[in-house]
């Protein structure tokens, strides 16, 4: 059983009993390989006989419609953008994750409100608010952060999906062309990153290395963390 | 004064009008709105809950009453961030005076009441500036109650804090969340510095009172002028024109 244990109130109005499930998160900027991940991991805990139930940010049935709506339109300003993203967080977490977490399941969350904040801050928001707006957010079992070089990041990108506006934080104008301000952009976020490692217990993964090797990490650091909990 | 908030370092003027459910506000603040345009001020009006980017979210979330009180409290933040970001900054730096029915603090009192934690939603709402005056409507919660009944066709289910569990029956629900929301207001006055109004007074004496405190904050103040080169209707139905 982990107690539930949050970064300040949580939920006052509710009562949150122990969560026998295990909260992982994988976080870093985009392009660094959290999906992949996210597959492999889910694979691999059910074939061991875990449930699995995996979220990530925009995906909450409240703001989903509402939001995606919003950021076609590029009018969303900072604060705005930032309290929108934390209202879908708050949603899943009391209705997707903490349910999961609750009935046992394994959930992955690719990203967490880490990942919000650090474009917040990037965006201008002061670094003190941006934490206090998450006081509400469940402490999870284990973080990993993915961490790779601007130059890989901009080859999976360029060889994936394309430049995006929203990744390239073309929304605040630092540069007047989407590769220009996606390296820029995604600079400032990696030291955003690089700043919470401690604060928030991060582990550490290379991520610029094959897809088997991090997997192999990632696994590893899961498995001590099974051993750990009783499942009888 | 809360020191999370900072004051209002614009040249324009940011007046708020709060308090519960039938505390007569907004005739009050259409009063004077109509006064500060009648006097030729450049006026822009607001209202709680008006943000055309959120609403689709907000309707949702009522309609399906998928709310949990941080949710709710989150989506109204949100709504209150696009209006402060898109309107409420860039007019009060042009030196507009900004009118608003409800702002930072119905959030504060509404989502405590709701039992979320003080300090989080305080903190929520901090980019928000101390209003330069902040009118306070309070009412004995019997005299707001009979008001409303008597006016208005039926309380809604979030309205009524019926999402709480307080009572099945939706009155005596709304009597229990409107106390709430009244004790957390009081508590409010002294933490910033809100301006008491005697809401059981008559229309026209409140008013009186309140342009008095009005004539105050805006002595020797120089807003931004009106062009002379077009004419505003003549104070109705323009309260979003600028």
């Amino acid at each position: 059983m982990t107690k539930a244990r949050f970064y300040g109130a949580g939920f006052p109005y509710k009562e949150i009993s122990d969560l026998p499930g295990k909260l992982i998160v994988l976080e870093g900027t985009d392009g660094v390989g959290r999906s992949t991940q996210i597959n492999l991991l889910r694979k691999w805990l059910e074939k061991n006989g875990f449930a699995v139930s995996d979220t990530g940010l925009r995906r909450s049935p409240l703001t989903q419609p509402g939001l995606d709506e919003a950021k076609r339109g590029h009018t969303l300003t900072p604060i705005t953008l930032s309290l929108f993203y934390a209202t879908d967080f708050a949603d899943r977490l009391e209705n997707q994750i903490i349910p999961a977490l609750n009935a046992g399941f394994f959930v992955l969350s690719d990203r967490y409100f880490y990942s919000i904040i650090a474009r917040d801050i990037v965006r201008g928001a002061d670094p003190d608010w941006a934490r206090n707006v998450y006081q509400f957010a469940l402490i999870p079992d284990i973080v990993f952060l993915l961490k790779a070089d601007i130059e890989t990041l901009v080859s999976r990108i360029v060889h994936g999906r394309g430049f995006d506006y929203w990744e390239s934080g073309m929304d605040i104008k630092m540069k007047d062309n989407l590769y220009d301000s996606f390296v820029e952009y995604q600079t400032r976020m990696i030291k955003q990153f690089d700043a919470m490692v401690d604060e928030y217990n991060f582990i550490v993964i290379d991520a610029t290395r094959p897809v088997k090797d991090i997997f192999n990490d990632l696994r590893q650091q899961i498995k001590k963390l099974i051993i750990k909990t009783d499942y009888r | 004064m809360n020191k999370m908030y900072k004051r209002n370092p614009c040249k324009g003027k940011l007046i708020v009008v709060e308090g519960i459910d039938g505390s007569g506000k907004s005739t009050q603040i259409d009063l004077l709105y109509k006064w500060l345009q009648s006097k030729g001020k450049s006026v822009y009006f607001s209202e709680w809950n008006s943000s055309p980017l959120v609403k689709s979210t907000t309707r949702l979330g009522k309609d399906q009453r998928m709310f949990t009180p941080t949710t709710f409290s989150l989506i109204q933040a949100t709504d209150f961030a696009d209006r402060w970001e898109n309107h409420f900054l860039p007019l009060l730096k042009a030196g507009v005076i900004i009118l608003a029915d409800r702002y930072a603090f119905t959030g504060l009192a509404r989502d405590v009441a709701r039992g979320v934690d003080a300090f989080w939603v305080r903190n929520l709402y901090s980019f928000a500036f101390q209003p330069d005056l902040t009118l306070y409507f309070q009412i004995p919660l019997d005299t707001a109650i009979e008001r409303i009944t008597t006016s208005r066709a039926k309380i809604k289910y979030y309205e009524a804090g019926m999402d709480l569990g307080l009572s099945e029956n939706k009155l005596e629900s709304f009597r229990i969340f409107q106390q709430r929301i009244l004790d957390e207001y009081e508590r409010m006055i002294d933490e910033f510095e809100f301006k008491v109004i005697d809401a059981t007074k008559s229309v026209h004496q409140q008013q009186k009172e309140i342009r008095e405190l009005v004539r105050n904050i805006l002595k020797d103040w120089q807003g931004l002028a009106i062009p002379n080169t077009t004419h505003m209707k003549n104070g109705k139905g323009n309260k979003t024109g600028l």
